[in-house]
């Protein structure tokens, strides 16, 4: 009676003990449960890969025999047929004694164009290197002619090359005739391709003007007369060109003006691309003309469009053709100027 | 005005150090005086006023040798090379540029000379600092300092191996893809001495990437610079195919072969060599060579005036021809046969050398071949060589190739034995002057050339000279020949032939036996009893022991 008395009394902290029991454990069980899950699931994986792998070691050695087999059918196919080729090419080829003959006949010839050739060749770089030898000697005596120049005989005085005991002059002194005498080299002068003014103002430059050497005096009488100051007159003969605002612009200065702007102004841009319409962008499209300008026998009238066509009554494609020219009463109706006579 | 004095000064020491640098530079061209700056010690030098700036400058100076005259020569030696290369090396790191290009100059030719110096140079830690700035100085210094590294690098690997080991590589190879030509002349200079000592150097330098620029430096239009780079080359594919493989693989093939025109011939010899060390490894890279169309182009290099032309023109067709019999075949089918026969007539001694193993290794290929090489009129060529050379191993070269060609079969046998050159070949194996190499060279040449040979009147001299070994061969040719050919029977009766065989001793039993049987067997009797030796003395025994009839 007791215990009954207090189970009555903790009945209700029972239920709720109970029921607190186990939804307490149920979040837990479910942790539980996905864990077990994801283990098992990663294991059965794992055997599935050792199976699959194991099969797959099987399959390839299965592949390999079978492939060895099919080769070595190949294989006898193939070494057959060359067996055969091979025997033919010999008999044919190799011990075919005239083949052999002929082959070596070819060969002497071959040796015989080839020794040909190559004497050819050596005759003409012999040839060449005389030549250039006796260039090289020509070039050698000219020289040495053109610096001994002053060794040619005068109208007065035999050179050493043609002695008047000689029945003709040397050789050396024919050189000499034909010699032309060294000069001591001058410095180049740049040559100066484009002629611009700047160009031409530049070589009006004292500097620039070429100055010959300074001849001996000439001995004569001292001419009469007041001279002016000679550094009066080489600065007047050679004072530079003072051109004019107009004529030191160039020629084409607006193109050029243009092109500057152009440039400047190109500076600006953001991008180098036009900015096009954009009718342009439709360039290429084809032209869908309205409903009211297509039809079959071409732009219909206002009248016309709302007349509905049947294509299947037409007789034939053409449209009528005006063949003969409508009267001539009825061209002028409605068209004369004249207001008064509105009906002709 | 101080400040002028004090200018003045550095002025002056600037002056000095220039002067000094230019002078040893100067000095290091001449052999005799690279003796003296061994042995100069920079550190105790009494300044002489008279100071000139002549040849002998040093020798105005007053020298005080360091130690006395038992201290070893090599301790002043050291000391000394040491007191010259520790003072170029203060004066590398000179501010101003030309004193440091000078002294990079003095340096490469003091290390140029001998390989004592090369080490010295590279004791002295001066390869660091030149690797170092070689990389940002201007073109003069590169020059300068790509030279002391050739210079160092060619006397023997491991000095090569210490330029590689301090990173000199890289440098160089940068230095290839300057502008100016001498620098890559330079630097391309310093790789082949490095390359061309063993093949892990060659390794090395191939890779730090130089192939690829060597290869464009093939293609520059200055001819020295095109030399220099086609000897880099031939020196970096000689080791191993591997190396030679990589050579190909840059495309330098093609460019080779098409330079092989170029009339200069100190060019055309570098192209050769550096096709025929990339030809000799293996049978695809041979064939690769023979792609890039170099047949018929090289034959007109064998008619070329410079000697070392023709002898790399006949190498490289030698390593061609040696691989296999298709390749021998092209070259015969190209007339490379009859071109080089003529080349060996034109030379002499070591040029020679290549053409002549070329036909041996032709020949040896086939019997085709050998008599390609037959008909292109090559035998009398080769005898005449054997003949006329004073040189052992040219000789042994020569008695190879005629072997090769005379063992084929008796039609080639004739061909060789008809030119008189088997007494050659047997007095040469004879003769105690000959080499080892020459005497069983020529030994194997007979006896190949014997086994083949039906051709008998070359054969009878060899009757009375050659030794058993050889004897033996030619008895038993005889012994082929004879029951089948009356007339050569005959001949050999009167010629005395069969009267030299009754005289050979021979072991009963033995081949040599059973050869002289079948030849007598070829005989009557009485012929045979007449011939041998020793006739003469029983006939007259019979004659004495005969008693007249009495009748």
């Amino acid at each position: 009676m007791a215990t009954l008395a207090r189970l009555q009394a903790r009945s209700s902290t029972v239920g709720n003990q109970y029921y607190f029991r186990n939804s307490v454990v149920d979040p837990f069980r479910k942790k539980e449960n996905d864990a077990a899950v994801k283990i098992q699931s990663w294991f059965r994986g794992c055997q599935v890969r050792a199976y699959i792998r194991h099969l797959n070691r099987i399959v390839t050695i299965i592949q390999k025999w079978w492939r060895s087999f099919l080769g070595r059918k190949q294989y006898q196919l193939t070494v057959q047929i060359q067996r055969r080729w091979r025997g033919y090419r010999v008999r044919k080829y190799l011990f075919n004694y005239y083949y052999l003959k002929e082959y070596l006949k070819v060969v002497s010839e071959t040796n015989d164009a080839i020794r040909k050739a190559l004497e050819e060749f050596a005759e003409m770089k012999e040839r060449e290197e005389k030549k250039a030898n006796l260039e090289r000697e020509e070039k050698k005596r000219d020289y040495q002619a053109r610096k001994m120049h002053y060794l040619l005989s005068t109208k007065q005085i035999p050179g050493i090359y043609n002695s008047p005991f000689r029945k003709e002059p040397d050789p050396w002194e024919l050189q000499l005739q034909k010699a032309k005498p060294l000069t001591h080299r001058r410095p180049k002068v740049k040559q100066k391709d484009s002629t611009s003014l700047t160009d031409w103002l530049a070589c009006t430059s004292a500097r620039s003007f070429p100055r010959s050497e300074i001849l001996p005096p000439i001995n004569r009488k001292q001419c009469q007369g007041p001279f002016r100051d000679i550094t009066e007159v080489l600065e007047q003969r050679y004072r530079p060109l003072e051109p004019t605002l107009r004529v030191a612009e160039p020629i084409d200065e607006l193109k050029l003006a243009r092109e500057e702007l152009r440039r400047e102004e190109w500076l600006q841009n953001v991008n180098d691309n036009m900015f096009l319409p954009f009718s342009s962008y439709h360039k290429n499209e084809k032209y869908i003309p309205s409903m009211h300008l297509s039809s079959k026998y071409g732009p219909i009238s206002y009248k016309e469009q709302f007349r509905s066509e049947n294509p299947k009554k037409w007789i034939c494609d053409k449209d009528f053709q005006t063949v003969l020219p409508s009267f001539e009463l009825f061209s002028k109706y409605g068209k004369l100027y004249s207001k008064a006579g509105q009906i002709v | 005005m101080s400040q002028r004095q004090v200018l003045q000064v550095f002025e002056q020491y600037q002056k000095a150090r220039t002067q000094f640098v230019q002078m040893v530079a100067e000095l290091a061209t001449r052999p005799q005086n690279i003796e003296t700056l061994q042995n100069a010690d920079g550190v105790s030098f009494t300044l002489s006023p008279r100071l000139e700036c002549s040849g002998t400058i040093l020798a105005h100076c007053s020298l005080h040798l360091p130690g006395s005259s038992d201290s070893p020569a090599s301790v002043s030696q050291s000391a000394g090379i040491k007191g010259v290369m520790s003072l170029l090396r203060t004066l590398l790191l000179d501010v101003v540029p030309t004193i440091q290009q000078t002294a990079a100059l003095a340096l490469g030719r003091l290390a140029n000379y001998n390989d004592d110096l090369a080490e010295a140079v590279v004791k002295c830690d001066i390869l660091p600092q030149l690797v170092y700035s070689l990389a940002e100085q201007n073109r003069f210094y590169k020059k300068a300092a790509a030279f002391v590294l050739r210079a160092v690098g060619k006397h023997s690997p491991q000095l090569a191996q210490a330029i590689v080991d301090c990173g000199a590589l890289d440098t160089l190879v940068i230095c290839l893809e300057d502008f100016d030509p001498g620098v890559k002349e330079a630097a391309a200079w310093a790789l082949r001495y490095i390359a061309r000592h063993n093949a892990e150097l060659s390794q090395a330098v191939v890779d730090a990437g130089a192939v690829p620029l060597l290869v464009l430096c093939i293609q520059e239009p200055e001819i020295a610079l095109k030399r220099i780079a086609a000897s880099a080359l031939s020196d970096i594919a000689k080791h191993s195919p591997e190396l030679a493989q990589t050579v190909v693989d840059a495309g330098a093939v093609a460019h080779l072969a098409q330079m092989i025109l170029n009339p200069d011939a100190k060019l055309k010899h570098q192209i050769l060599s550096a096709l025929s060390q990339v030809s000799k490894h293996s049978v695809d890279l041979a064939e690769m060579v023979v792609e890039a169309e170099i047949f018929p182009v090289v034959l007109t290099c064998l008619k070329d005036k410079d000697e070392y032309v023709k002898k790399n023109a006949s190498t490289l067709i030698r390593e061609i021809a040696k691989h296999t019999p298709e390749l021998s075949q092209l070259v015969v089918n190209a007339g490379g046969v009859a071109a080089v026969i003529d080349c060996i007539g034109s030379c002499k001694g070591n040029t020679r050398l290549p053409g002549i193993m070329m036909l041996g290794y032709v020949a040896a290929h086939s019997e085709n071949l050998a008599m390609a090489v037959i008909i292109s009129k090559g035998v009398p060529q080769l005898s005449v060589c054997l003949s006329e050379e004073p040189e052992d191993h040219i000789k042994a070269a020569a008695a190879w190739a005629l072997g090769q060609i005379g063992r084929h079969t008796p039609e080639h046998a004739r061909a060789v034995a008809v030119t008189n050159t088997l007494p050659v070949l047997l007095s040469l194996y004879m003769s105690t002057e000959s080499s080892e190499d020459l005497q069983v060279k020529s030994k194997k040449a007979i006896k190949n050339i014997l086994q083949k040979c039906t051709y008998l009147p070359a054969l009878e001299p060899f009757l009375y000279d050659a030794p058993p070994n050889i004897l033996k061969h030619v008895v038993g040719q005889f012994s082929k020949v004879l029951p089948h050919d009356s007339k050569a029977r005959r001949l050999f009766v009167t010629s005395g032939g069969l009267k030299k065989v009754q005289e050979i001793k021979a072991e009963p039993g033995s081949l040599l036996q059973e050869y002289i049987n079948s030849i007598n067997s070829c005989y009557p009797e009485e012929i045979v009893r007449y011939y041998s030796p020793g006739y003469s003395d029983t006939l007259l025994q019979r004659v004495d022991s005969y008693q007249p009839l009495n009748n």
